[in-house]
């Protein structure tokens, strides 16, 4: 089975963003980029799968900036085995997104697509559920816990309350949450061999998807600040704060 | 222009988000219509009826629908989209599946976490776990999005006069996915997504047992238990706990976090919570700097010593 992996290039997460003076975005200059947690977490179920002799090829894909070559190449030195970029500059909007990986889906006919939940950057969390339409493949979001048996692929994932496991028939769209595995880091040798595998660069034109613009970005702002509050000595101050100040107890 | 919004319940009541996606749609100003889907449901549906500002419920009872299942929910949106304007819900772990597949089917976009409503089709959602707040206007013609609705007042109107209720006969089909079962932990405490209150504990707090400690005091004053993500991969307690970018996004009047370093990821789910107390041996954990009362201290003394007093 052939497993197909998407990787973001965002913002690294320790990072605290700063808004653009003139409030058109926020100021990506200088900043520390990385792959998206969510990416990291589903290249490493990938190439475990792999690893458990469940899945034959790993192959992972971004759409983005040429800079994003940086991220596959590292996905590369964590195990997976070919990349695919599809250029693209700016923020591409996640029906955008869907659309050409619906295309390499149509072409490469993986088995499996893992998807990160949501990229930290845009916080959208759509794009996954959008290939699933696309390709009209069921989906398993949010996964805590994936269990390719047969023809199925067993989900575990959060619910309000508790966990609930789906079961979805393969080919399927599975997204990544936090708790599914522990990402292993790239050691030397691996990031050198990564160097040489394949990464095949395309153009949205080549795989026939046309840029659509479905929103506007007006205004981007700092949310509003709390205002710094006060140290207390005791919990008895801390009580009668909250009895008395605040009423809140 | 009709606006339909996608009640959030538990095939017995109402949730509390439900009244908040109300508001934010009537903020939108446009005639509303509520769709309650699930499996026997028309107790829901009639409570649905009674809230004002609704001029017709839609109830689709299914065996299908009872799971809220992505691809069967999807198509059952899709099935109703030609008669509005803007389809919209809770943010919760279900819309969270089926509205981009709704959205994508229509080959439309989606506002994800709308925290306000400007106009029609400009909204405020926050990007950046929060650390920044966008502004958008929505070029297309019809508007999926999810709602934030910790953003927005929960305080509905009931009328004595229920609007219409009308069945939807629309059966999706589902070949590709199914429930296998659910893992519920069953608690008597507050539901965190709503509860006024919210004792919260993180790694500080060292193992699953002492936890017991942060439920005391939450007992006592009838308070939600929350927690770090530290905490819950730590096996503390269970993912449903967590606050967070990527877990709750809750707004209660208290929210106290004990032994919590406030990392923004965290903070991006409780800081517009209206009064936020922190716990920490650290004096210069960052959570302080959001902190209208910080006591510097350790939780071990702090927790029993409140409990005790409060
Ligand atoms: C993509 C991504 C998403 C994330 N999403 C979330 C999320 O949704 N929610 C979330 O919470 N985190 C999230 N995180 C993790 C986040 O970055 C932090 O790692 C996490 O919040 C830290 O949890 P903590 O404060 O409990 O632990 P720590 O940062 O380890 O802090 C523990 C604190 O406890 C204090 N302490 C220890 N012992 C005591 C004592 N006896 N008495 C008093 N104080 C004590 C320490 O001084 C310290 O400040 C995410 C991270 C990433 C990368």
């Amino acid at each position: 089975m052939k497993i197909l992996v998407g990787v973001k290039r965002v913002i690294d997460y320790n990072v605290k963003v700063r808004v653009k003076a003139d409030q058109s975005n926020v100021d990506l200059t200088n900043v520390k980029m990385a792959m998206n947690p969510f990416c990291e977490i589903a290249v490493e179920e990938a190439v475990r799968l792999k690893e458990a002799g469940v899945a034959s090829e790993v192959v992972v894909m971004s759409v983005g900036a040429t800079q994003s070559q940086e991220q596959l190449r590292n996905a590369m030195a964590l195990g997976a085995d070919r990349a695919i970029l599809v250029e693209a500059e700016g923020e591409i909007e996640p029906l955008n997104v869907a659309k050409a990986f619906a295309a390499v889906v149509e072409k490469e006919q993986p088995g499996l697509v893992i998807l990160g939940k949501q990229s930290i950057d845009s916080d959208n969390n759509q794009m996954g559920q959008m290939l699933a339409a696309l390709t009209k493949r069921p989906q398993g979001t949010f996964a805590s816990k994936l269990v390719i048996e047969d023809d199925k692929a067993l989900v575990t994932r959060e619910i309000d309350g508790g966990l609930r496991t789906i079961a979805l028939s393969l080919p399927a769209i599975v997204t990544t949450d936090l708790r599914l595995n522990e990402p292993r880091y790239a050691k030397l040798p691996d990031i050198m061999k990564a160097k040489r595998k394949p990464l095949e660069t395309l153009s949205l034109a080549d795989l026939g998807v046309t840029l659509k613009s479905h929103c506007r970005l007006d205004k981007v702002e700092s949310p509003a600040t709390r205002s710094a509050g006060i140290k207390v000595s005791s919990v008895d101050e801390l009580i009668s704060k909250l009895k008395d100040e605040a009423k809140v107890i | 222009m009709t606006t339909l919004v996608i009640a959030e319940h538990n095939s017995k009541k109402l949730s509390p988000s439900t009244f908040s996606t109300l508001m934010a749609a009537q903020a939108i100003g446009s005639d509303i219509h509520m769709l309650v889907a699930g499996k026997n449901i028309a107790a829901v549906a009639e409570a649905a009826a009674h809230l004002s500002g609704i001029t017709k419920v839609l109830c689709a009872d299914a065996d299908v629908y009872e799971y809220a299942l992505a691809e069967p929910m999807g198509d059952l949106l899709v099935h109703l989209s030609t008669a509005y304007s803007h389809i919209v819900a809770p943010s919760n772990s279900e819309s969270k599946d089926y509205m981009p597949r709704v959205a994508a089917l229509l080959d439309v976009g989606q506002v994800s976490d709308v925290c306000a409503v400007l106009s029609a089709d400009q909204f405020k959602r926050p990007i950046y776990a929060g650390n920044a707040i966008a502004t958008v206007t929505v070029l297309d013609e019809k508007k999926v999005m999810t709602v934030r609705a910790s953003s927005f007042d929960k305080s509905t109107q009931q009328n004595d006069q229920a609007c219409a209720v009308e069945m939807v006969d629309f059966i999706a089909q589902n070949a590709v996915s199914s429930w296998q079962s659910d893992d519920i932990t069953e608690s008597a405490r507050p539901d965190l997504a709503s509860a006024s209150r919210i004792v919260s504990g993180g790694r500080g707090v060292g193992s699953g047992e002492n936890f017991a400690l942060v439920e005391a005091l939450a007992d006592k004053i009838g308070a939600a238990v929350g927690a770090s993500r530290a905490a819950v991969d730590a096996g503390f307690v269970s993912n449903d706990l967590q606050v967070g970018q990527t877990g709750k996004i809750v707004a209660p009047d208290l929210y106290m976090a004990f032994g919590i370093s406030g990392a923004i990821q965290h903070l991006a789910g409780m800081k517009d919570s209206k009064v936020i107390v922190a716990v920490n041996k650290d004096e210069d954990a960052p959570i302080f700097q959001v902190a209208d009362y910080g006591l510097v201290g350790d939780l071990f003394d702090v927790l029993p010593e409140m409990t005790d007093k409060v």
